[in-house]
């Protein structure tokens, strides 16, 4: 019996799945020290207030109670750094306060960390943290971009005038202002992208521990990039020298963007460990996620797209207001610019764009990426505006896109804003979706639906997104403070087997599998034979984690280029053994070849020939045969694709079902289809619940509504529909493997598709465009707009 | 402080708690039983499922005291002896049903629940009904509903299913 074929294109079963379905993972809270104290952190429950005194004496006397901290004790400390410098339309840099990790002198959003409370046990903690006597001086707040933009506003920060941290642009103003004078007609919207909260199952912990006999700490976190927080909390936070700290992120639970950040709680554990010389646990109950965990999104926007008679999109304007909440997060700053703005000419051959946008502080929890990080934000706006466009002219939704499509052969696209697309093949997702979705057939489904009272619609959406990020240099310049390369170390043992150490970090997305398929693919080592360690600072030399759908793209194509060193030191050792020219050793199937012969040395032969080098050339080369390449990408990736919602709305009570739901997509080159699959139907369901039922809400005070699992509306099994996914793939050019990335496809391209159908049922009603979500209320009053108020019961 | 006695996975544990002690707790804590999750405080998410007296319960809003005397399963409790997983565990496995895995021991715990109390069957819809107390923020349910449907035969002794695509 052959082997079953697990390389690159296998749906092999995950390596990790066995752990997880036993209750064999190991998470950060399911990690004890010996001696280990608990921290519990008393966070303000004002939106904006002066700390006026807190008073720990009774908090200091409770039983167990080992310490206690205020920012008082912390404000030598640095500052939570912001890893993206954006500058104003001036040149000038961006507002950036400091972010203490324990309040200093004042609150500014409801979750704002004040105090931590160290004890012998977590209960013996929380009792402790209810003893605090914490005075507050409330002060004015402001929730939204809107309020907080207003003349005389309340200030968030006293150095950050009128609330801004930066009023950026990017594009041709001059160049838009003359299309717009050119066009036959301009078509606006006003637009707001709903607030978030990503809501990983796994809450963040932080496991802070200190070894007294080498000064060394470990910091064992729920975290998308151990060496990122190794680098943001040593060098800016704690003053720590990377050899000194180790940073662990092992098994996470769902990341999506909201555990790439450095957050204050990391630090609290890490410092009060070094200072207790006791190992410090934190664990964050839920209703602690919701308040201090980063939120995604929340941007209100006023799009206009100028069209010439033929509705070919002439120049597009955008002006957006973007909250940052209190404090800037990590990549909070990079959010609404570079992915975003970058982004507004989509799958068009739209010449002209200009955009600006201000980021606004307000008295909410830090807003930073979630996935898919402003590129949700661009399709949204461009998907609902090309909608509106057709809406205005009378022109079909499909063929306004269509005919604004950038050609198959126009590639490298260069766009007005910043951006090459390297491939890509519109056309193709667009029919393959329109066949699986039936679209032809749908008018008879809608005639179906009426009959029995029901309102249907369709929606489509045509997106793209850029990923992979990114070349150094081009981040670099564009206010990176870091490099964007990926790192692998390919390992192999005497007997042949392999571990591949990546500077990648999984958290859901199989990497333990679709990199050992490299492995096998490349090299011809059994899949079995091959392990992928993730997730330690003091295993893996170096990386820059996961996000950004960049773990194959820029993470795999580190590990090619380190199996290609792999394989040339081989055919060294292989010519050597073989008694021929090196040039003449082909690598095949596992295989070290002469070529033309059947002289031959398997790859096993050769791993163990490079630890036992008897027989070797020892003069001309090294043993061993451990391989590292750092991969710097030439270009972001471009996947992209067409999502086709279509939606029932039950005009009684005003809820919207998805009925149907299609997505193909062009992830580039596809290591293991189940996964992908996996990826784009998770991704899917996250952005139906962007647009029908998730909703970060602040009451106008600041206080947060939406504070829990009760409030906060969740997509669950029964708000969901089977889903048709499928890829339609071009490949990368510039990478060795193809590949795009296919991790935040299924949150991007899937809102405004949804919305459209939304607006497409609602037709009848005069609905012209509806923000997110389109939750049952909404809905039903728009359907009920018309009837007459019911009498007082 | 008071005493509980519980039969876990078939052995017998002694621990003392506080009232407010749960059994999430118990399980996490006292006898080292990580694979049970803790997801949230509202007892929405059902990552804490387990079962006692054979039925699906969230541990995390269960005191310890009340379930004296019973008999708890948990996720490292599934498999056989000689390591033979569950069928449902086999399911989530080839149907790609879990991507962190976070939320998995206690969509797994419902999901036996859910198939053992319809020995008739289950429609599609039934399942997504029944998993109305699980939250899963990585698969979108699709490979989970396809776990279950896959696992409801083999639990009930019929043909095995046809393998995944």
């Amino acid at each position: 019996m052959n082997a079953p074929f697990e390389g690159i294109g296998a749906s092999v079963r995950r390596k990790e799945d066995l752990r997880f379905i036993s209750g064999a993972g190991h998470y950060t809270d399911d990690i004890n020290r010996p001696g280990q104290l608990h921290a519990i952190i008393k966070r303000s429950d004002r939106p904006h207030a002066n700390i006026l005194s807190i008073d720990t004496t009774a908090a200091k006397a409770a039983p167990g109670v080992v310490a206690v901290f205020t920012g008082a004790d912390t404000a030598a400390l640095g500052s939570i750094p912001c890893g993206w410098q954006i500058h104003n339309k001036d040149g000038s840099a961006m507002a950036e306060p400091r972010h203490p990790m324990l309040a200093e002198g004042k609150v500014r959003h409801v979750g704002d960390p004040i105090a931590v409370v160290i004890a012998e046990t977590r209960q013996q903690a929380k009792d402790a943290a209810e003893l605090l006597a914490i005075e507050l001086e409330d002060l004015p707040a402001v929730a939204t971009v809107t309020a907080a933009t207003a003349p005389g506003a309340p200030l968030v920060h006293d150095g950050a005038a009128g609330n801004l941290c930066y009023d950026w642009h990017i594009g041709d103003k001059a160049a838009a202002d003359a299309a717009f004078a050119s066009a036959a007609r301009v078509v606006k919207l006003e637009l707001e992208n709903n607030r978030l909260i990503p809501n990983a199952m796994e809450p963040r912990a932080a496991l802070g521990d200190f070894d007294p006999s080498t000064g060394d700490y470990t910091l064992y976190t729920t975290s998308q990039n151990p060496h990122v927080i190794r680098l943001l909390m040593g060098a800016f936070v704690l003053g720590l020298p990377e050899h000194k700290l180790r940073v662990v992120a092992p098994d996470v639970g769902g990341g999506f963007g909201s555990k790439i950040y450095h957050y204050a709680e990391e630090a609290i554990v890490t410092w009060s460990a070094g200072k207790l010389k006791k190992p410090v646990k934190w664990t964050a109950d839920r209703s602690e996620s919701f308040m201090s965990d980063a939120h995604g999104r929340d941007h209100v926007s006023t799009a206009e797209l100028a069209l010439d008679a033929k509705g070919m999109f002439l120049g597009l304007k955008v002006h957006t207001l973007a909250n940052m909440g209190a404090y800037l997060s990590t990549f909070a700053t990079a959010v609404p610019t570079y992915l975003y703005a970058t982004l507004l000419a989509g799958v068009y051959t739209t010449p002209v764009i200009y955009t600006e946008v201000k980021a606004v502080f307000t008295n909410t929890v830090p807003v930073d990426a979630y996935r898919g990080a402003g590129r949700p934000e661009a399709t949204f706006l461009l998907e609902r505006l090309v909608d509106a466009a057709a809406h205005d002219t009378g022109l079909d939704r499909v063929e306004i896109r269509k005919q604004n499509f950038i050609p198959r052969d126009a590639f490298p696209y260069q766009t007005p804003v910043a951006l090459q697309y390297d491939s890509g093949d519109y056309f193709a997702t667009l029919a393959g979706a329109l066949k699986t979705a039936d679209w032809a057939g749908f008018e008879a489904r809608r005639t179906a639906a009426k009959a029995k009272g029901k309102l249907r619609g369709i929606g489509i959406s045509t997106y793209l997104e850029a990923c992979g990020i990114a070349p150094s240099k081009v981040v670099g310049s564009l206010g990176a403070r870091a490099g964007l390369y990926e790192v692998a170390n390919v390992r192999v043992h005497p007997t042949g087997s392999v571990t591949v150490f990546t500077g990648t970090h999984s958290h859901g997305q199989g990497h333990e599998t679709t990199m050992a398929q490299l492995v096998t693919d490349q090299l011809g080592v059994p899949f079995a034979n091959v392990d992928v360690v993730h997730g330690d600072t003091a295993k893996i030399p170096f990386g820059m984690g996961t996000y950004g759908s960049r773990s194959l793209a820029v993470g795999g194509s580190a590990m090619v280029k380190a199996m290609d060193k792999i394989i040339a030191k081989g055919k060294k050792i292989a010519a050597h053994l073989l008694e021929a020219d090196v040039h003449d050793i082909e690598f095949k199937d596992g295989k070290f070849t002469v070529a033309g012969t059947d002289r031959a040395k398997t790859f096993g032969e050769i791993a163990l020939t490079a630890y036992v080098p008897h027989n070797y050339p020892i003069e001309e080369l090294e043993p061993g045969l451990d391989e590292t390449a750092f991969y710097d990408p030439k270009n972001f990736t471009f996947p992209g694709g067409c999502h086709i919602a279509e939606v029932e709305i039950d005009p009684e009570t005003g809820v919207t079902s998805v009925v149907n739901f299609t997505a193909v997509d062009d992830v580039g080159r596809v290591v293991n289809p189940m996964i992908v699959e996996g990826q784009v139907q998770g991704g899917v369901a996250q952005g139906i619940g962007q647009a029908l039922l998730e909703n970060a809400v602040y009451d106008e005070s600041g206080q947060l509504l939406s504070g829990s699992f009760m409030d906060y509306t969740m997509p669950r099994a029964d708000n969901l529909p089977n889903f048709h996914v499928s890829t339609e793939n071009t490949l990368c050019t510039h990478n060795p493997l193809g590949s795009k990335g296919c991790g935040e496809v299924g949150a991007i391209g899937s809102p405004p598709a949804v919305i459209n159908a939304v607006v497409d049922a609602l037709r009848e009603y005069g609905v012209r465009h509806m923000n997110m979500p389109a939750s049952p209320e909404k809905v039903w009053s728009i359907i009920n707009a018309g009837r007459p108020a019911m009498a007082a019961e | 402080m008071p005493q509980v006695t519980l039969t876990v996975n078939g052995k017998t544990a002694s621990v003392e708690v506080e009232g407010r002690t749960l059994l999430v707790e118990v399980l996490r804590e006292k006898l080292g039983l990580t694979g049970t999750h803790v997801g949230c405080d509202t007892s929405q998410c059902g990552a804490c499922v387990v079962h006692v007296d054979g039925l699906a319960i969230k541990s995390c809003t269960t005191l310890a005291l009340q379930v004296d005397g019973s008999k708890v399963t948990t996720i490292e409790g599934l498999a056989a002896a000689d390591g033979t997983l569950h069928p449902m565990q086999e399911a989530f496995r080839e149907y790609h049903a879990l991507q962190c895995g976070f939320c998995t021991p206690g969509m797994v715990m419902s999901a036996i629940d859910l198939v053992e109390a319809h020995p008739q069957g289950l429609t599609e819809q039934e399942i997504r009904e029944g998993l109305e107390g699980n939250l899963c923020r990585c698969t979108g349910y699709h490979n989970i509903v396809k776990a279950i449907a896959a696992a409801w035969p083999v639990m009930h002794g019929k043909a095995l299913p046809a393998a995944a695509e």
